[in-house]
């Protein structure tokens, strides 16, 4: 079955491809506490003592890989997709 | 010399060809591709020539040839394309050819003639089909038998809005009349195209003031035009009128409407017979016209099979009579004169493959090819493969090299990766376009072989070496700057440590790190940026800018000053001594006295001041290289700021004013040195007329050592034709723009820095304003909106940042190599070497649709 049309299934794989390989990797680093990370992360401005901010960011840092490592495995549904479609394409134009 | 570095020697060649044999010898440099013939009679017009009647024939075969592909494209056979070339048939070949062409074309136009005929049959059949069908209809509404009244009833039905009209048209008394005598009504029925029937029915109400009624119906299936095989709707009609004015007047609408009439019995017996006519007709049509289909798709797909080879033969055959146009006839008729150009070190090849052609032929006298002395600046020939082939056209753009000119083409394949990559450092954008490169070069035979008519694609493909090596350059820049995608990698770990205690970091809001104390490990990052840099907002762009204009600078200045050193290989080659030491000495000193020693003195900076020494060498001491650099071309004594010297080693101050003034006495031995000298040896000349000349010398040499000498020497010889203060003038010119440009070039060589600068600026603006939306996201709807943006962000990254600055960053790489580095030694006025060969003309042949006839 065909939905998407050949440009649009090969953006579509490319796209799926990259988004598994850097939000697998982001979400290792999220995951390892990478301090380049530290600004994308959901904190607050004002923590009224250390302890509550490091519970914090240690909460976001791990909520964030597992964020990262969902948009991944909603890409492989997307690779997977736009291969099918891919192939449907080729097959079609053939 | 590897020929890389300059054009190919080149020699002109008169070559001797007897007349049987011209034609295989030509079609075997056509093979080889590397002679350039010149027209030896550039008066006679096209019509005049020897051969103008094969090269017309070959026009013919051509056109022909091109119904053919049309047509089979028509039909959508696919053509075999096996890619080989057949050799040049042999000239009697050509009758065969010829005659097989003609036939084909022939039968096909015979058939598409019978086709078109039957066509317009069927169509004919159909439309009276759908006419008696349809109006089967009309009459059956229009009750059995065609009474006036019930006319004249659906008549006043059709057109009631009308009433007034038809009233003021025929009065009431005459409708009366019109009853009472029972006229006879008359009909014609016919087809016509659906979008001309509103139009149709206005003109017929109008031209017989509403005396005539129109009944229509639409035939739902298209029909196919026979004569372009369009697809068009048409319509059924049938119209009623009285007496025989009307008909004529009808009749002579519908001609004007293009609408087909159609006899139509009125007997409803007569019109089922023959309906029943009509199909057993049109069943007998059909498949006729299977037939002749299927005569049509077998002579079509046999010519597909041999159609692209018949091109390139006819090809061939055309551009080997085109040729043998240019040459010249000798008295005797018995053979043909040809002048060309051809590389030296070919000469053995093309005497092999001319003994071939020789062969071949069957003639028994060799043809002779002779080299020959001339004044005249030969082409410009280098010889490239596929990867060196894009730097070649970059430069090449610019202008084609002059004759055995320093060829700047296997440098730039370092330095334009190199300098575009300065530019456009990230590891991750890198990456993408570095793999972008690759898969091109991988697939590069499939993706030649689709040979795309899209220009951007083929630029992109074209340049898929260049794009690859830009981005494998960039991600090493990348890694130096460590960027990727705007984020930093602490892979060695950071070299920065924070000492403070806790209750420091809760109140303050910004914190510096001291390089001097214990906050520093005092050994570098080991490779490139320290990732620490990248959460320091504050004083990041401080740091790196400091660090960037520094190293744009020192490459330019080497850059340039290589530029300068190639100058030096060209006077040296071309045994311009005065040159050297009127236009390099004096070049060279300039460039390094002022632009090197500025260089010298960033790395001076670097390695003597630090955060670790104290007093004079402390890092708070260290002087502005800019200021530096401008109280020494002022003569202005630098300021000493509280215990700190502006100075960085001693004796400083008196160094650098025997450079500037070094450095400005060049500027008078540039500007006077090489026309005064000039101007001496024209005097001595004068004085002494019988000393020969080196001139003489090359009279008597024959190698191309003594050609190249004379070409210079001839060179010069028109110089001294030149006015004396045109030389001045010209030198003037020449030193203005040395000197200004040394500034302006080093100036402008901060692009690099400028360029880099507004590419990570514009990474981190877009991962911050798109990515970080995602990113921020609390709670477990993260994951989807990351899935979301991560797309957009995606294709925003490679639209803006690897195409657009992509594009950017290599426009401005390709100014800094013609402008900044070129014109210190290229003077790009030679014209290229355009060889006869069979390669160039088929692929331009078969790439853009060629003109013929002309």
């Amino acid at each position: 079955m065909k939905i998407c049309g050949p440009k649009l299934s090969l953006c579509g794989l490319i796209i799926s491809v990259w988004g598994i390989i850097q939000l697998t990797l982001m979400g290792v680093f999220y995951y390892i506490h990478s301090v380049a990370l530290i600004e994308d992360l959901p904190l607050e401005e004002h923590y009224s003592d250390p302890a509550e901010f490091y519970a914090a960011a240690d909460m976001a840092y791990s909520q964030n890989a597992y964020n990262c490592w969902i948009a991944a495995c909603i890409y492989i549904v997307t690779l997977v997709l736009s291969i099918q479609q891919f192939y449907a394409n080729s097959r079609a134009s053939v | 010399m590897g020929s890389l570095f300059r054009s190919e020697q080149m020699t002109l060649c008169q070559l001797f060809l007897q007349s049987e044999a011209a034609y295989a010898c030509v079609s075997e440099l056509g093979e080889l591709g590397l002679v350039q013939f010149r027209d030896l009679n550039p008066d006679v017009n096209a019509f005049q020539r020897k051969f103008v009647n094969e090269v017309r024939r070959c026009d013919e075969m051509e056109r022909k040839l091109r119904y053919l592909e049309k047509e089979i494209k028509k039909d959508g056979i696919p053509m075999l394309d096996t890619g080989d070339s057949p050799e040049a048939p042999q000239p009697r070949e050509m009758i065969d050819l010829e005659a097989t062409f003609e036939k084909l074309e022939n039968e096909l136009r015979e058939v598409n003639q019978n086709a078109e005929a039957l066509k317009r049959n069927f169509l004919e059949l159909t439309e009276l089909k759908h006419i008696l069908r349809k109006t089967q209809v009309f009459f059956d509404e229009a009750a059995p038998t065609l009474s006036i009244t019930s006319v004249r009833y659906m008549y006043q039905m059709a057109d009631a809005h009308k009433e007034e009209e038809q009233v003021q048209l025929l009065g009431d008394e005459m409708r009366a009349n019109a009853q009472a005598q029972n006229l006879k009504l008359g009909f014609v029925a016919g087809v016509i195209l659906r979008e001309r029937l509103p139009a149709f029915e206005r003109m017929l109400w109008r031209a017989c003031r509403g005396n005539v009624f129109l009944r229509q119906a639409q035939i739902e299936s298209p029909l196919e035009d026979p004569s372009n095989g369009d697809k068009v709707f048409k319509s059924v009609f049938i119209i009623f009128f009285q007496g025989d004015q009307l008909k004529t007047r009808v009749k002579k609408i519908c001609e004007g409407f293009r609408a087909t009439l159609y006899p139509c019995p009125e007997a409803p017996s007569d019109r089922r017979e023959m309906a029943m006519g009509v199909m057993t007709r049109i069943e007998d049509l059909n498949t006729v016209l299977g037939q002749t289909q299927d005569h049509r798709h077998r002579v079509l797909v046999a010519a597909a099979k041999n159609l692209k080879n018949w091109f390139v033969k006819v090809r061939k055959i055309k551009a080997i009579y085109h040729t043998l146009n240019l040459f010249n006839l000798d008295v005797t008729q018995k053979c043909l004169i040809a002048e060309c150009w051809v590389p030296v070190l070919d000469i053995e090849t093309i005497q092999l493959a001319l003994r071939r052609g020789t062969e071949r032929s069957g003639s028994s006298v060799p043809p002779i090819l002779n080299r020959m002395q001339t004044f005249e600046n030969p082409p410009t020939y280098n010889r490239t493969n596929k990867f060196t082939k894009a730097f070649q056209v970059l430069i090449d753009s610019y202008g084609i090299a002059s004759y055995r000119e320093m060829n700047p083409a296997p440098y730039t394949i370092i330095t334009f990766p190199f300098l575009f990559s300065v530019m456009f450092g990230d590891l991750g954008h890198g990456s993408i376009m570095a793999l972008f490169g690759l898969w091109m070069i991988l697939k590069e035979k499939p993706l030649a072989a689709k040979k795309s008519d899209n220009e951007i694609w083929n630029i992109f493909f074209g340049g898929r070496y260049i794009i690859f090596l830009m981005g494998a350059f960039s991600m090493y820049t990348g890694f130096i700057y460590n960027d990727i995608f705007s984020k930093s990698l602490n892979i060695f770990g950071s070299r920065w440590r924070i000492n403070y205690n806790a209750s420091t970091i809760v109140e303050n809001h910004i914190l510096q790190l001291d390089p001097k104390g214990a906050d520093y490990l005092q050994s570098p990052y080991p490779f490139g940026m320290d990732p620490v840099w990248q959460i320091a907002p504050l004083n990041k762009i401080i740091f790196q800018n400091a660090y960037k204009m520094k190293i744009s600078i020192i490459f330019g200045v080497i850059h340039m000053i290589f530029g300068v050193m190639m100058s030096l290989m060209n006077y040296r080659y071309f045994n311009d001594k005065i040159s050297v030491l009127t236009q390099f000495v004096p070049q060279i000193i300039f460039l390094i006295f002022l632009f090197f020693y500025m260089t010298l003195l960033m790395f001076i900076k670097w390695v003597r001041y630090s955060a670790a020494e104290t007093g004079q060498f402390s890092e708070g001491c260290a002087p502005s290289i800019l200021i530096t650099f401008i109280n020494m071309v002022l003569f202005k004594p630098s300021e000493a700021k509280g215990d700190c010297s502006p100075y960085m080693f001693a004796g400083q101050a008196y160094i650098q004013k025997f450079l500037v003034v070094v450095a400005l006495l060049c500027v008078p031995v540039m500007l006077l040195a090489k026309p005064i000298h000039i101007m001496k040896s024209r005097k001595q000349a004068q004085h002494q007329p019988i000393m020969p000349v080196e001139n003489g010398d090359a009279e008597g040499g024959v190698n191309q050592e003594n050609l190249a000498r004379t070409a210079e020497h001839g060179g010069h010889g028109e110089h001294e034709e030149e006015e004396m203060s045109e030389i001045f003038i010209h030198q003037g010119i020449h030193t203005i723009e040395y000197v200004l440009g040394s500034v302006s070039h080093t100036a402008s060589y901060l692009r690099l820095w400028a360029l880099s600068l507004a590419h990570a600026q514009l990474a981190e603006v877009l991962w911050n304003m798109v990515l970080q939306n995602a990113l921020k996201q609390k709670g477990w709807m993260g994951g989807v909106a990351l899935w979301a943006i991560f797309a957009f962000w995606g294709v925003l990254t490679v639209g803006i940042l690897v195409l657009m600055e992509g594009l950017s960053a290599f426009l401005h790489t390709l100014r800094l190599h013609w402008v900044e580095f070129q014109s210190k030694f290229y003077s790009g006025l030679g014209y290229a070497f355009t060889p006869f060969s069979f390669d160039v003309i088929l692929e331009q042949g078969s790439s853009g649709p060629v003109d013929g006839g002309d």
